[in-house]
């Protein structure tokens, strides 16, 4: 029962992590009893079990997950939407309406159009087909306003931090709202300018370097530094 | 060959034990690898080896367009080997050859038993090589670059995959084959394979060789491509071991 | 045939947000409305070719390798040289670009980077005639796109002139109608340096070198080449929106502005290389 990595190790495909007595995790793979990883990323340990905690990768819906989409296409009974991954996501009408009010004929278009951006929730998904999505819920619904950036999906987690203590951070120094989707698109919203824009380079930051220690603080002066920067002039 | 491009071809491709380059036999040639290169493409990387100048990009997991190329249970896995029309002695024409075509489905093959493409079916993974100058090995070089750029791409792969050829010039057995020793020596035989196991993905050969001759000549490449192997392995790391300490 | 892109890659938000902001002069990536992405040209990067140059627009990266070769004039310029310019919009280069060959955007891209070279008689074909009617030497400037990030044309167009003025061609001897090149080079007869500078409207502002998400939202652009005596030499208006005849004024006084300061990016980077 041997362990090769320590937490947080930076390791690459191909790089034995563990032997026999461990279980696997995410972004790992196992050959003759060993433990292997399958991405760029950093080593974690949890229990017994090992996973590999990527630095890139594209984004893999989960059931639960909260994803801002955009729409790219209106059809007979719902909408195509853009979720920033490999698979086209789909939202019937009775996932926004409510399931009683789908026998009135209803104008798609009038509720949702192309272009539009909406926060949605992951109902449904198995590789076998395309993931389905709900706006029905607190807080979901078509965005109105912000600007919109995306970062790696894998780096969301670092963006939220250890309960939301990332997120809530900025938008406690910017005074900006922040909506954020699992599937790495983030939508700011603030009145002024120039704190939005602190906002969005804070997102930034946060994404090249959610490796590293001590980035709270970081982003934090950052932020202070652009913000305070205009004030006092 | 026109008259404004012609080469001279060498009289003697080995003098005093030394190559045309001035190397020795199971000499690499200095090799030099970026990682993560191009802002657009999901993954990246820049490849120098010899004078050898290449660049590639992956594009992926995304939709397959054109839908039909799709596949149920995995992602297809698409490769483009190309040349610029600037990369060779005589300009080329865009056009992909009948060796571009080879040349993508080798590679193709070479790269995919590293890759699991069954956690992402009915979409694809493109890798484009784009050769911006050449000078022999090209498509080793390549095959090496576009493990690079699945890696950054964050595709899961089983292990990196390395590549490298091995040849015969003026009847010795060399390591790395350059232009001139491609085109006027004995024997030209590129390998890749995946360091961890030594499983082999990519072989082809042309030429004259015993089987002794080729028993040695794979033992070379095989340990080549595990120096190469290990070469990949530090770019990437470099990237991200930047002066930052990682906890 | 040429038919109407699809279009919209930016959600309407996106769209609202980016068009209020330029309209009040503040660009997405705080540039103002006359200002360039920071240009990085690096001449010969690929040295087996007889010339090249690599064009850093922000984030837009384009090489260009010039070849050179010897072939037969045009039956109706027996006494000229031959300029050849291609581009090539790479898969790689973008999430939207298919491999095959040169889509319309390709070959307009080629050819405004062509007459930009050709009507301002930046390479003189004439004195690229070796025997009148039957040898001339051939000069290929292809344009490989390697990412893309807005504004091709004007990062394509500095990257050939580098390309152009970085090349070195071989000295040659006439031996009874047998041209034999020498070991020596000399460079290509470059007699003037045009730049294009690319102009897009968006609502009713111009803004210069727009990035890649100005071009998804903007109404139309403008290309002006202009030359060493500040003349113009090629003109393209792009998109599927309208132009006036007062902003195109304005664009072309932009365009004489800031073709000075691209002109110099370039010499810098050709004479740093020599």
């Amino acid at each position: 029962m041997t362990i090769f990595v320590e937490k947080r190790q930076l390791v690459l495909p191909g790089d034995l992590m563990a032997e026999n007595g461990y279980e696997m995790g995410v972004n790992v793979y196992r050959e003759d009893g060993k433990i292997y990883a399958l991405k760029v990323g950093l080593a974690e340990l949890e229990d017994r079990k090992i996973s590999v905690v990527p630095l890139k990768g594209c984004y893999v819906p989960h059931v639960g997950d909260q994803v801002i989409g955009k729409i790219v296409d209106v059809g007979l009974s719902g909408w195509l939407l853009d979720i920033n991954t490999a698979y086209q996501a789909m939202l019937p009408l009775s996932e926004a309406i409510g399931r009683r009010q789908t026998h009135v004929k209803t104008e798609l278009t009038s509720i949702l159009n192309i272009g539009d951006l909406v926060l949605a929730k992951v109902i449904a998904f198995d590789r076998t087909r395309d993931p389905l999505l709900t706006i029905r819920g607190p807080g979901l619904g078509r965005i109105t306003s912000g600007r919109t950036m995306k970062i790696s999906s894998t780096k969301i987690p670092r963006l939220i931090g250890r309960k939301g203590s990332m997120v809530s951070m900025i938008k406690r120094e910017t005074g900006c709202e922040i909506i954020i989707g699992q599937n790495g698109v983030v939508v700011v919203s603030g009145r002024s300018p120039l704190k939005v824009k602190a906002a969005l380079e804070a997102i930034s930051m946060v994404e090249r370097e959610a490796h590293t220690e001590g980035l709270t603080d970081r982003v934090k002066e950052h932020i202070r530094r652009i913000v305070e920067n205009v004030e006092l002039q | 060959m026109s008259s404004y491009n012609k080469v001279e071809a060498p009289k003697k491709l080995i003098k005093n034990g030394l190559r045309v380059d001035g190397r020795k036999p199971e000499e690499l040639r200095p090799i030099k690898m970026e990682v993560g290169v191009l802002d657009k493409a999901d993954g990246s990387a820049y490849v120098e080896h010899g004078r050898n100048k290449i660049l590639v990009a992956v594009y992926g997991p995304r939709e397959a367009h054109p839908k039909h190329i799709a596949l149920p249970d995995r992602a297809a896995l698409r490769c483009r080997y190309h040349m610029a029309p600037f990369s060779t002695e005589e300009r080329r024409s865009p056009a992909p050859s009948r060796r571009d075509m080879e040349l993508s489905k080798v590679i193709r093959e070479a790269l995919e038993p590293s890759i699991l493409t069954q956690l992402y079916p009915r979409t694809t993974i493109d890798v484009f090589i784009e050769i911006l100058q050449s000078d022999g090995g090209t498509r080793c070089a390549g095959i090496t670059g576009a493990s690079l750029a699945l890696a950054d791409a964050g595709i899961p792969l089983k292990d990196m995959v390395a590549a490298c050829a091995v040849g015969k010039v003026d009847g010795k057995l060399v390591l790395d084959l350059n232009d001139l020793e491609d085109k006027y020596g004995e024997a030209d035989m590129p390998i890749a394979l995946m360091p961890n196991t030594g499983k082999i993905t990519l072989l082809q050969m042309d030429g004259d060789l015993s089987t002794e001759e080729f028993n040695t000549a794979i033992e070379m490449a095989v340990e080549a491509c595990k120096k190469i192997g290990q070469m990949q392995r530090e770019s990437i790391r470099r990237k991200y071991l930047q002066g930052d300490k990682i906890a | 045939m040429s038919s109407t892109p699809s279009l919209q890659p930016l959600a309407k938000i996106e769209r609202r947000a980016l068009i209020e902001s330029v309209e009040k002069g503040r660009r997405i990536d705080g540039r103002s409305p006359d200002e360039y992405r920071p240009v990085e040209i690096e001449a010969g990067v690929i040295p087996k070719a007889e010339g090249s140059a690599q064009v850093k627009l922000g984030k837009t990266k384009v090489l260009v390798g010039v070849k050179i070769d010897v072939g037969e004039p045009f039956p109706d310029t027996p006494d000229q040289g031959v300029l050849t310019v291609n581009a090539e919009l790479v898969p790689l280069a973008s999430p939207t670009f298919e491999p095959g060959p040169p889509d319309e955007n390709a070959i307009e891209l080629a050819r405004v980077v062509d007459r930009g070279i050709r009507e301002s008689g930046a390479l003189d074909l004439q004195k690229l005639c070796i025997i009148p009617g039957s040898k001339v030497i051939v000069v290929f400037v292809d344009i490989y796109v390697l990412d893309h990030d807005g504004n091709l044309i004007d990062a394509s167009a500095l990257a050939a002139l580098a390309a152009l003025l970085n090349a070195r061609m071989k000295k040659y001897e006439l031996k009874k109608d047998e041209v034999v090149f020498k070991d020596k080079y000399e460079p290509l007869p470059v007699l003037n340096r045009p730049i294009a500078i690319t102009t897009a409207k968006i609502g009713n502002a111009l803004i210069v070198d727009p990035c890649l998400d100005e071009e998804y939202v903007m109404d139309a652009r403008l290309t002006v080449t202009v030359d060493d005596g500040g003349r113009i030499r090629a003109m393209q208006k792009g998109g599927l929106g309208t132009i006036t005849l007062k902003e195109i004024e304005a664009i072309i006084d932009m365009a004489l502005k800031k073709s000075q300061e691209l002109r110099k990016k370039v010499m810098e980077a050709v004479e740093q290389h020599e």
